[in-house]
C-alpha cells in the first residue's frame, strides 16, 4: 500500500554537490585507471611496460648515443649513432637541390605558414589580404623552387628529400579536395553523362594501386597532352597522386553528403536557393564537417604515399635513406636512419590529425 | 464565418493559388487525384485527413518540392512548369514551415534568418539582420539570435523556422504539420505565433490536426482522403455538421481523445 502525500514549496529538495570520490583528480583516477580489478590490472601492466621501454629508449637515443664522427667506425658505444646526421641532413631535407640555392626552399617553406593561416585558423589579422597571398602562393613557390625571373633554374629531377615529399604532398592535398568535391557531386548528378564520368573515374582510379598508376603515367598522361610535350616527372607524380587521392576523397565526401537529411535540401529549395547556392551555403559545409575524419585520413594516406615516387626514379626522403643505409661509410645504421625518416612523417601526419580534432570541436555546433 | 476574436481582413476576390485538375503519381501509386482548389489572397485554409491522404504532397506541389504529372498550378500569377525561373520565382514568394523544422544546424539563428534574404533577395546584410531581429521579436525569441538551433527547444526551433520564412516577406505561407513533432507543452507557443500571423492577413495553407486552431482561424477546412478532396466547408459547418461518412469517421477519431 502507498501513502498519499505531497510536498509544499518549502520542503522541495535542494541541489547538493556530487560525492567527493566521483569528481576531481580522485574521481578521474577511479573512473579511468582503477575502475574494477581488470582495469586496475591493465593499468599496472601498462605502467610496467612503460617503465621497461622508456628508460632503455632514452638510453639508446640520447645517453649512450654517439653524436660526432666521419663514418660508422666512429660509433663504438651501445647507443645510437647520430654522427651521420651532420653530414647527411641536407640530403634528407633537399635531395640533390644545389646547396647554394637551398635558401629558396627554406623561404618557400616559411611562406607556407602565412599562406595556410587564413584557411586553417579563425580571426587571423589581415586575413583578407592573406587569402590573396594564399592564392598567389603556388605561383610564388613554383618560381622559388624551379627558378626563372632572375633565379637560377633548378631542374625538377634535382628535387628530393623531404622537400619533395612536402611539395608533392601539399600539391596533392590542395588539389584533391576540390576535385574530390566535384566528383562526389558529379556522382549524385541527375545528368547521366556527368554521373557516369564521375563513377567511371572514381572506380577506375580507386581500383588500381597507386604504384601501378605511377608506372603507367608516362603512357597514360601523354594521351591528354600535345604530342611534343614531354612531361616533367614531378608534375607527373603530382597529377597521379592527386587523381588517386581525389577518387578516395570523392567517396569520403559522398558519405558526408548522404548523411545530410533530405529536409536540409528541401528547406534550402523552399527558400529559393538554387542548386549551387544550396550546395555551397547549406549542404557542403555540413557534409564536409561530417567528413573531416575521412578527409584527413585521405590526406595522411596521400602524404605517406609520396614515398612511392621512388618507382619513377625520384629520391624522396625514404629514397635518400635507402641509399644511405647501403653506403659503405654508414652501413648498419638502418635503425637510426629509419627512425629519423619516421619522425619526419610522424610530425606532419600527427599535426594534421591534431588539427582536424580541433577543427571538429570548433565546428561542432549541433550539440553545443 | 469563424467563431472567435478574429480581426483579420477577409479574403479578397483575387486568387493567390489556382490548382486545376492536379494529378500526381509516385511511380504507379496515384497519390493526388483531380484536385481543384482556388485559394484567395488572405485566405486561411486548414487541410486535414488521415496519413497517406496526400495532404502534405498537395502543399509540397505548390512550391514544387514535388513535381506533378497532370494539371495546372498557378501561384501568384506564375504557372509552375519545368522552367527553373518560374520555380525560383514561386519559391521566393512562398514560405514553408516543415514538421521537422529543418533549421540549418551549422548557422546561428540569426544567420538562418538572413541567409535567404541576403543570397536570394540580395538584401544588404545590415538590413537583413534588422528584418530578422524584427521577426524574431514577433515570434518572441530575439534573445536567442546568436545561439545555434541545436541549443533551442523544439518549440523555439519551430518559431525560428517561421521567422526564417517570414524574413523573405512571402505572400503565401505553407505549413506542413508544424506541431506534429513537438511535445504537448510546446504546441501552444507555436500555434500562438501562427494565430498571430493569421491575423496579419497572410495567405496560409496549413496541414494540421489541431482542430482548435482550425476553428479559431481558418476560413475554410479541407478534408482529404485517398488523394482527393472529400469535403470542404467553413469551420463551423465542417465540425458541427460534417456531410460525408469519411469526414464523420475521421472527426470522431481525432476528437475522441
Amino acid at each position: 500500500m502507498y501513502e498519499p502525500f505531497h510536498r509544499t514549496t518549502d520542503d522541495m529538495l535542494r541541489e547538493r554537490p556530487a560525492p567527493a570520490a566521483t569528481v576531481g583528480v580522485i574521481g578521474w583516477l577511479r573512473t579511468n585507471l582503477f575502475a574494477g580489478w581488470i582495469n586496475t590490472a591493465l593499468t599496472l601492466v601498462t605502467l610496467y611496460i612503460l617503465w621497461l621501454a622508456i628508460p632503455s629508449f632514452i638510453g639508446w637515443a640520447f645517453i649512450d648515443a654517439q653524436l660526432a664522427g666521419n663514418d660508422r667506425f666512429a660509433c663504438t658505444g651501445d647507443g645510437a649513432c647520430w654522427a651521420w646526421l651532420d653530414q647527411r641532413i641536407n640530403q634528407f631535407l633537399y635531395g640533390f637541390y644545389p646547396s647554394e640555392e637551398t635558401w629558396r626552399v627554406n623561404i618557400a617553406f616559411v611562406l607556407l605558414f602565412p599562406a595556410l593561416a587564413p584557411w586553417l585558423m579563425e580571426n587571423v589579422p589581415g586575413d583578407r589580404y592573406l587569402r590573396w597571398f594564399s592564392v598567389a602562393y603556388p605561383v610564388i613557390a613554383t618560381i622559388l623552387l624551379v627558378g626563372g625571373f632572375g633565379l637560377e633554374v633548378v631542374q625538377t629531377d634535382k628535387f628530393g628529400g623531404f622537400m619533395l615529399n612536402l611539395t608533392v604532398g601539399l600539391a596533392g592535398i590542395v588539389l584533391s579536395l576540390p576535385i574530390g568535391i566535384v566528383l562526389a557531386l558529379g556522382r549524385q548528378s541527375r545528368l547521366p553523362l556527368i554521373r557516369w564520368f564521375s563513377i567511371i573515374f572514381i572506380e577506375a582510379v580507386r581500383g588500381v594501386p597507386l604504384i601501378t598508376l605511377l608506372f603507367v603515367s608516362n603512357i597514360i598522361l601523354p594521351i591528354f597532352l600535345p604530342p611534343d610535350m614531354a612531361l616533367d616527372s614531378v608534375i607527373r607524380v603530382i597529377v597521379m597522386v592527386t587523381a588517386f587521392a581525389s577518387a578516395y576523397m570523392a567517396e569520403v565526401i559522398r558519405g558526408g553528403l548522404q548523411a545530410i537529411p533530405k529536409g536540409q535540401y528541401e528547406a534550402a529549395q523552399a527558400m529559393g536557393l538554387n542548386y549551387s547556392k544550396a550546395m555551397r551555403l547549406i549542404i557542403l559545409p555540413q557534409a564536409l564537417k561530417i567528413s573531416i575524419p575521412g578527409i584527413v585520413n585521405t590526406f595522411i594516406g596521400l602524404f605517406k604515399d609520396t614515398t612511392l615516387v621512388i618507382v619513377i626514379g625520384l629520391f624522396d626522403i625514404l629514397g635518400i635513406a635507402n641509399a644511405m643505409v647501403s653506403n659503405p661509410d654508414w652501413l648498419g645504421l638502418s635503425t637510426e636512419t629509419y627512425v629519423v625518416v619516421a619522425l619526419f612523417f610522424f610530425s606532419v601526419c600527427f599535426s594534421m590529425s591534431r588539427y582536424s580534432i580541433r577543427l571538429e570541436r570548433r565546428l561542432d555546433t549541433d550539440k553545443r | 464565418m469563424s467563431t472567435t476574436e478574429d480581426h483579420a481582413p477577409t479574403p479578397s476576390e483575387n486568387p493567390a493559388i489556382e490548382i486545376e485538375g492536379l494529378n500526381k503519381w509516385y511511380g504507379s501509386f496515384h497519390v493526388l487525384r483531380d484536385i481543384n482548389l482556388d485559394v484567395a489572397e488572405r485566405e486561411r485554409i486548414v487541410i486535414c485527413g488521415p496519413s497517406g491522404s496526400g495532404k502534405s504532397t498537395l502543399i509540397r506541389c505548390i512550391n514544387r518540392l514535388e513535381e506533378h504529372q497532370e494539371g495546372r498550378i498557378i501561384v501568384d500569377g506564375t504557372r509552375l512548369t519545368n522552367d527553373l525561373k518560374n520555380i525560383d520565382a514561386v519559391r521566393r514568394e512562398v514560405g514553408m514551415v516543415f514538421q521537422s523544422f529543418n533549421l540549418f544546424p551549422h548557422l546561428t539563428v540569426l544567420e538562418n534568418c538572413t541567409l535567404a534574404p541576403i543570397w536570394v533577395r540580395k538584401t544588404p546584410k545590415a538590413e537583413a539582420e534588422a528584418i530578422a531581429m524584427e521577426y524574431l521579436e514577433r515570434v518572441k525569441i530575439p534573445e536567442q539570435a546568436l545561439k545555434f538551433p541545436g541549443q533551442l527547444s523544439g518549440g523555439q526551433q519551430q518559431r525560428v523556422a517561421i521567422a526564417r520564412s517570414l524574413c523573405m516577406k512571402p505572400k503565401i505561407m505553407l505549413f506542413d504539420e508544424p506541431t506534429s513533432a513537438l511535445d504537448p507543452e510546446m504546441i501552444k507557443e507555436v500555434l500562438d505565433v501562427m494565430v498571430d500571423l493569421a491575423q496579419t492577413g497572410m495567405t496560409m495553407l496549413v496541414v494540421t490536426h489541431e482542430m482548435g486552431f482550425a476553428s479559431q482561424v481558418a476560413d475554410r477546412v479541407i478534408f482529404m482522403d485517398e488523394g482527393q478532396i472529400v469535403e470542404q466547408n467553413n469551420p463551423d459547418e465542417f465540425f458541427n455538421n460534417p456531410q460525408s461518412e469519411r469526414t464523420k469517421l475521421f472527426l470522431s477519431q481525432i476528437l475522441s481523445h
